[in-house]
């Protein structure tokens, strides 16, 4: 999802450069507000850690392999400005000693992966703690959260290519939306199972990571939440307004909806594109919508799967370990 | 995809190029991007190869072997090509995609070069005169000192892993590698209390 350089025009890179700017600024604030500075050097090693742990590949099916990206992992772990923080220390790293990433494109990309993977991360993360309580419902709410973000931070980016003009909406927002949306199932299962593991050795730094790190305390967490919608509201809207307009529309998509529902089930939109461009945006927000509710099943199962029914409850005897 | 990001900076060969002062370079890199960036349509063709013989005199002053380059942008492209394919074959709102193309294999070369003639912590130090929030450059710094170590601090830990495991089974395996990466977290943030008393004990303050 790194765009490189050439791939924005200057009205896009620099849209993305100011929002990003006032975001990692406001985070910066939060963190050093709420941080204590014990935990200065843990934003460094943190970002070390994503680095290291991008490197570990894991097997999918095919011979092909995926890696952690990991923004809402550690949205979970350290709260959501150490988060924006973190990522976007990777992300200036990779830019200028490896070249992932494009210098311009920065903004852009610390905007899609930075702001948007961590803020959405954590909330949907929090949200669905509230909702489904326990141990499980924190694996499953990893889970979903790691697969929600991944999917919003590539729309982000299939709207920002199409607002610079490289890429046609029609073309980048089926491509981008569906092949995150296999890619995000990875990273959900991965992030759910490495807070397991987080977990197992150490419980008290999960339990220590979101609260101390604050959250939704402060301006700063609304300033930048704030931020991270006004950039999706405009880098995705213009695109989603564009579509056949008024009720006729929606009444249109409906009726795509419930001819596209008996294919979809059998063959996830497989032959997505052919009968035109609308058929093409309707069918990815349709798969889209059913997608969401079939990943949000799957990590309640996830979570009843990998969590043993007799450690679903915390028992008061659990010791974090000195 | 992660493999190649080992093999950077080849021979820090000394030349002239790599003792310019980092906030010059990174100007000019800056400067030149954006110009290729946004070169109009019409314009850049003539603008791309003046700028491919700007970059092709920098290769031979800074003495970085073009071979190494090469291998790094072909390393790099897929992505780009993947797009320009995508590209060529939408249904609507064709771009010149072969500007597109040409221009991000500049923009990348040109970072390259100034990758690879500017040691880190001078970039590092230019991000300080640029005045970059100092919360920001200690993580950076920190995390460039821990990068590598952390990276192979994993990889012992997936071998040694991979050496006690007999059951192949891919289930096993995610869990196994995921617990590898949790329990890298864990010594990352053990590693980190340790650091911040030693950076305490060498008179470090936070700002």
């Amino acid at each position: 999802m790194h765009i490189p350089d050439g791939f924005l025009d200057g009205k896009t890179a620099a849209v993305a450069g100011v929002i990003s700017c006032a975001g990692v600024g406001l985070a910066l604030r939060q963190v050093r507000r709420e941080l204590p500075p014990r935990k200065v050097p843990l934003l460094g090693l943190s970002a070390a850690f994503l680095f290291a742990a991008q490197m570990v590949n894991f097997p999918v099916a095919g011979g092909t392999s995926g890696h952690l990206v990991g923004g809402a992992l550690v949205a979970a772990l350290l709260g959501p400005g150490a988060a924006v923080v973190v990522v976007t220390t990777v992300l200036i790293v990779q830019c200028f000693l490896f070249q992932d990433g494009g210098v311009l494109a920065l903004g852009a990309n610390v905007f899609n992966m930075a702001i948007v993977n961590s803020v959405a991360g954590f909330v949907i993360f929090k949200t669905m703690r509230r909702v489904v309580p326990g141990k499980r419902g924190r694996v499953a709410a990893m889970a979903f959260a790691g697969w929600c973000a991944t999917v919003l931070a590539a729309i982000c980016c299939a709207g920002q290519l199409a607002w610079s003009g490289t890429i046609a909406w029609s073309a980048a927002f089926p491509a981008m939306t569906l092949v995150h949306m296999l890619i995000g199932l990875g990273e959900g299962v991965i992030s759910a199972l490495v807070l397991l593991a987080v977990e197992r050795a150490r419980p008290d730094l999960v339990a220590a990571g979101p609260h101390a790190a604050g959250g939704q305390r402060g301006g700063e967490f609304l300033g930048y939440g704030l931020l991270a919608a006004l950039g999706v509201a405009l880098f995705v809207a213009p695109f989603a307004c564009a579509w056949p307009d008024g009720l006729d529309a929606v009444a249109e998509k409906l009726g795509f909806a419930h001819k596209a529902l008996a294919p979809l089930v059998t063959a996830p939109a497989a032959d997505y594109r052919m009968p035109g461009i609308h058929w093409a945006l309707g069918a990815t927000a349709v798969a889209g919508a059913i997608g969401t509710l079939v990943v949000f099943t799957g990590s309640l199962l996830l979570g009843r799967w990998l969590v043993p029914s007799s450690s679903h409850h915390e028992s008061p005897l659990a010791q974090p370990r000195a | 995809m992660n493999r190649h990001w080992h093999n950077h900076a080849p021979s820090p060969t000394d030349s002239w190029v790599r003792r310019l002062p980092a906030t010059w370079k990174l100007g000019v890199t800056l400067t030149l991007i954006l110009v290729t960036v946004l070169a109009p349509p019409a314009g850049w063709l003539p603008w791309f190869v003046t700028m491919f013989l700007f970059l092709l005199v920098i290769i031979a002053a800074s003495g970085i072997s073009l071979w190494f380059l090469l291998q790094r942008l072909l390393l790099l492209l897929p992505f780009v090509l993947g797009v320009v394919v995508v590209n060529a074959l939408a249904p609507t709102g064709r771009a010149n995609w072969l500007a597109i193309a040409l221009k991000s294999s500049l923009c990348l070369l040109t970072v390259m070069l100034t990758a690879n003639t500017t040691p880190f912590s001078e970039l590092v130090r230019a991000l300080q005169t640029l005045r970059v929030p100092a919360l920001l450059i200690t993580t950076i710094t920190l995390m460039h000192r821990y990068l590598f170590v952390l990276r192979d601090e994993a990889e012992r830990m997936r071998r040694a892993r991979a050496s006690r495991t007999f059951t192949p089974g891919r289930r096993f395996q995610w869990q196994a590698l995921s617990s590898v990466i949790g329990q890298l977290f864990v010594r990352a943030s053990e590693r980190a209390e340790r650091i911040y008393d030693a950076m305490c004990a060498r008179g470090w303050k936070s700002r």
